[in-house]
């Protein structure tokens, strides 16, 4: 009998350590099936960010850099830059990318950097346990906003997709989620769609996908997915924000 | 070749094209921009890359990229963007690739000013960014070592995989001096599959390679530290350079200086000799290993009467001399560190005064 479902082989197999109802194991498995679609894995380079993706290496079956806090996308000039053959993507949450490594983000993308950002929006800090983060909702608690994110206090949540839309270099900017099957669906496909402008040398792209948190959330699995569908999707809207021409 | 009339930082650029090195990633600062001036010319006619980056927090991750992807990197800044990268230096350090950055130092601490300074020294040699990890440190005196050790410095950071740093000062990148390029130094890069991101693709195993610095198992954190403390061992064993100046006679004073300060010295040292005056100089080239055993060996000459580290900063090397000469004599320090570069006169008068 033919097997219909298996394992990507850019995935190594290894368990992973993230917490029950994460959707990182979602994405890792659609960047390791965008990996195999396009037969790119011997000549790609995964740069891993800080946070909970720090052990991405041990997941992905490729080559892989670990970068310090924010610092992936400067990491992955460097690499693209010296050898523009090799395939390189960074895969950043939302602390590590929004904020610590807010420059080296939006200069990688104006610079029209060939490489592929995917970009993990959970609107928390993860690893180090739940503090407010730059994509953080209004009134959503966090460690370090326990009353509530105050944006009188501390600004609006970021929304990175709209903000690299707007610089002048074409780029392929999504956002897409991973809450639904069908949502699913259509981040494999811009995934996939990602790595292609980088094959063809034509653009930086950059997927911000929707995530959740239950266990810094507070909350089930299932319920974490309801509150980001609910929450965090009518303010992070889905849809492509840029296309290059 | 014939010798060519160039600026400290020109020749230094030029110096890592002729090394091999083919990729250049940099941030302007003051006194060392001419260094990024000149490859943004030179870079692209040889094919290789020039890249500006955004910040030397960013600068410095390229260069760890690049590296980690087994290509030659150089990258140059000054006192303020060294601070800025030196966490990537711990990481590189930590990862082990091969690198090279050139300082040079201007004065501190903040934003100091623009003229020439060695007040990095404990930076360069003792840290910089975190942790149990070393630089191998090579300290120029002038352009034509400049370009020498810029060169060197390609083949020791790939036998060594990590960072070499040039400690050079303001004085060095701005002046100009007849400079030759030696052909003997070109290397060919070091064979890198078995640790490079250079893709999978190009290597017989086919086993992927990764570059970390992560080990959240204490046992493997432990081990890699001891791999690391073996590494700066086998500098310590393998690449120590000095130099000896006046040392075969009698000296009464046994001075040590490095870079510019050391050429000051060594005009002081002449125009004492002509006063009967014998002094010596011990100049280290390497920072990073200390030429330890020179020191205790010079500072044991039976007519020398006292040590004296003389410096661009407020007392900085000394601390290794004192180290070295383990208190068979006194060891005294005189440093100036504005800006200005102490005259030979003024040299001598210190010179005197310890006699």
């Amino acid at each position: 009998m033919a097997k219909a479902f298996s394992r990507p082989k850019a995935l190594s197999g290894t368990h992973t350590h993230y917490c029950p109802g994460c959707t990182h194991g979602i994405v890792h498995r659609l960047v390791a099936e965008a990996i195999d679609d396009l037969g790119i894995q011997e000549k790609t380079v995964g740069i891993a960010p800080v946070g909970c993706a720090v052990l991405a290496y041990n997941y992905f079956d490729c080559d892989f850099q670990e970068a310090a806090h924010g610092r992936a996308p400067a990491m992955a000039t460097g690499i693209k830059r010296v050898r523009p053959d090799l395939m390189v993507f960074t895969y950043q949450g939302d602390g590590d990318l929004a904020s610590i490594g807010m420059g080296e983000i939006i200069h990688a993308a104006n610079r029209g950097e060939k490489f592929t950002t995917i970009f993990i929006n959970n609107a928390i800090y993860g690893m180090t346990g739940g503090q407010m983060a730059p994509t953080t909702m209004p009134g959503q608690r966090a460690t370090t906003a326990p009353l509530g994110r105050d944006t009188a206090q501390t600004g609006m949540p970021i929304r990175m997709a709209n903000l690299l839309a707007e610089l002048v270099t074409p780029g392929y900017i999504t956002r897409q989620a991973v809450l639904k099957p069908q949502q699913v669906n259509k981040a494999k496909k811009a995934i996939k769609q990602a790595f292609q402008y980088q094959m063809e040398n034509r653009c930086f792209s950059f997927v911000e996908v929707i995530s959740t948190c239950p266990t810094n959330w507070g909350m089930t699995p299932v319920d974490a997915l309801k509150w980001a569908e609910d929450t965090l999707l009518p303010y992070y809207e889905l849809g492509d924000y840029k296309v290059p021409e | 070749m014939a010798k060519v009339l160039m600026k400290g930082n020109e020749a230094i650029g030029e110096a890592a094209i002729r090394a091999g090195c083919k990729n250049y990633f940099a941030y302007p600062i003051t006194p060392q921009s001419e260094v990024a001036e000149y490859l943004a010319k030179r870079l692209p006619e040889e094919g290789g890359v020039f890249l500006q980056g955004e910040s030397e927090v960013a600068v410095g991750y390229m260069i760890f990229g690049a590296a980690g992807a087994g290509e030659r990197v150089m990258t140059t800044s000054s006192s303020p963007g060294i601070s800025l990268m030196s966490e990537a230096l711990s990481y590189i350090a930590a990862a082990q690739c091969p690198a090279v950055f050139v300082n040079i130092m201007r004065g501190g601490p903040g934003l100091g000013g623009i003229l020439p300074s060695q007040g990095d020294y404990f930076q360069a040699t003792k840290g910089g960014g975190h942790g149990d990890y070393h630089l191998l440190v090579l300290a120029p005196d002038g352009v034509q070592e400049a370009v020498e050790m810029t060169m060197q410095a390609f083949t020791l950071a790939e036998k060594y995989r990590n960072p070499v740093m040039i400690l050079g000062d303001g004085l060095i990148g701005q002046m100009m001096e007849p400079v030759e390029f030696p052909d003997g130094l070109k290397t060919e890069p070091s064979n890198k599959d078995d640790w490079a991101t250079n893709g999978m693709a190009h290597r017989k195993s086919k086993k992927r390679n990764l570059v970390k610095s992560l080990f959240l198992d204490p046992t493997a954190l432990n081990d890699n530290n001891l791999a690391l403390k073996a590494k700066y061992a086998q500098m310590k064993k393998e690449e120590v350079q000095y130099e000896l100046v006046n040392a075969d006679t009698d000296y009464q004073v046994l001075i040590t200086s490095y870079g510019t300060m050391s050429r000051v010295c060594r005009t002081a040292i002449d125009m004492l000799k002509e006063e009967g005056i014998e002094v010596a100089m011990l100049r280290p080239k390497t920072l990073f290993p200390f030429p330890e055993k020179a020191v205790f060996d010079a500072s044991g000459k039976e007519s020398c009467q006292a040590v004296i580290s003389i410096e661009m900063s407020m007392g900085q090397m000394v601390e290794d001399v004192e180290r070295c000469v383990k208190g068979r004599l006194p060891v005294e320090f005189y440093g100036e560190c504005g800006g200005d570069i102490p005259s030979p006169e003024k040299i001598i008068e210190i010179i005197k005064a310890l006699l």
